[in-house]
């Protein structure tokens, strides 16, 4: 039971946020993060095009391995949230983190007059919020 | 329909209530005025300043919107008149405690029950009409301002086409009547221009 890192991904696709949470990841530099992401970002629009459903689908919520699960909140502006935990942790205990993390950003980030929209995130205050949702 | 509006009202007055942060009414409305008096010492043009309130209120509403998704955890709405119901019942109820009543132009007289099919193309609008509005709380316009067409809470304006535009919708936003300016009621009318295609990878190889 083990909540790796977070992954925030504005809706052009770039990494505006990335931290890591706990050992169990592998290690890579902040270019490979940012490739990753554009990748999610694609395979993500792809799989929300795939609904066999008509209508909007929110495309992929989890993507699980033997070793992570990947769990996706997107929100109606189109940025992501992207949490990445051992397979282990409850899907809904996920849904719940993810919800408090995007009700964190639109306060700590959003609200800030000085942050630019769809730019890298820098705030004390929300690594702040957190540390104290996850640890 | 009208259970629906009830529900969005609840919800809304739901949302207020659970704010922890509350700031004092006059300080918001003293605030507010200051800042458009402020604004017309230094424009001296009253739809220059309009604009400006317009273009604040648009980088209001684009990083409200944020919070009031977070916070309502409402889905995308199934169409326009869902949107006017949402804006006026749960964003304004949440945010200013007041609760504007809607009226929707649909291009078809408004069936009961089942929404219209078209009402969500492009052209449909609504029209909220504010009883109260705090921030015009203490405001007597000048003859000169009337004049010159000052629209003093056009903030608002900004506020709803920012919030709208972060959702995919362009829509088009003013004020056609203010108590005020010596009108019976005070309305602002929101118009839908298009949705915006958006999400798409550009260009991913």
């Amino acid at each position: 039971m083990a909540i790796f890192g977070l992954w925030i991904i504005n809706k052009a696709g770039g990494l505006v946020y990335q931290r890591t949470f706990a050992d169990g990841l592998a290690q890579l530099t902040s270019n490979e993060y940012l490739v990753l992401a554009g990748t999610l970002h694609g395979i993500h629009a792809i799989t929300a095009r795939l609904s066999p459903i008509p209508g909007q689908s929110s495309g992929a919520q989890v993507i699980e391995g033997e070793t992570f699960k990947l769990n996706v909140l997107l929100t109606l502006t189109g940025t992501k949230f992207v949490l990445l935990t051992s397979p282990a942790e409850p899907a809904s205990t996920n849904d719940v983190l993810l919800q408090r993390i995007y009700s964190s950003y639109s306060e700590k980030v959003m609200q800030n007059p000085f942050h630019t929209p769809e730019m890298p995130i820098r705030s004390e205050a929300f690594d702040a919020t957190l540390t104290a949702l996850i640890g | 329909m009208a259970t629906s509006s009830k529900q969005y009202l609840t919800r809304g007055e739901e949302l207020w209530k659970g704010r922890s942060e509350k700031v004092n009414a006059e300080l918001f409305a003293l605030t507010y005025g200051a800042l458009v008096v402020q604004l017309i010492q230094d424009y001296e043009d009253y739809s220059e300043v309009n604009k400006q309130l317009e273009k604040m209120g648009y980088n209001i509403g684009t990083r409200l919107i944020e919070d009031f998704l977070a916070k309502s955890n409402l889905g995308r709405c199934a169409d326009f008149r869902e949107v006017g119901e949402v804006v006026a019942k749960v964003g304004f109820k949440s945010f200013l405690n007041i609760a504007p009543s809607i009226t929707h132009g649909t291009t078809r007289p408004t069936s009961t029950g089942s929404v219209p099919p078209q009402a969500n193309s492009v052209g449909s609008s609504f029209s909220l009409i504010f009883d109260e509005n705090p921030l015009a709380e203490f405001v007597e316009l000048p003859e000169d301002a009337i004049e010159g067409g000052l629209w003093f809470s056009n903030v608002l304006c900004g506020v709803i086409r920012g919030a709208l535009e972060m959702v995919q919708m362009q829509v088009q936003t003013e004020f056609v009547s203010d108590v005020l300016r010596g009108d019976e009621t005070t309305e602002l009318r929101v118009k839908l221009i298009k949705h915006l295609e958006e999400e798409m990878p550009v260009g991913d190889d």
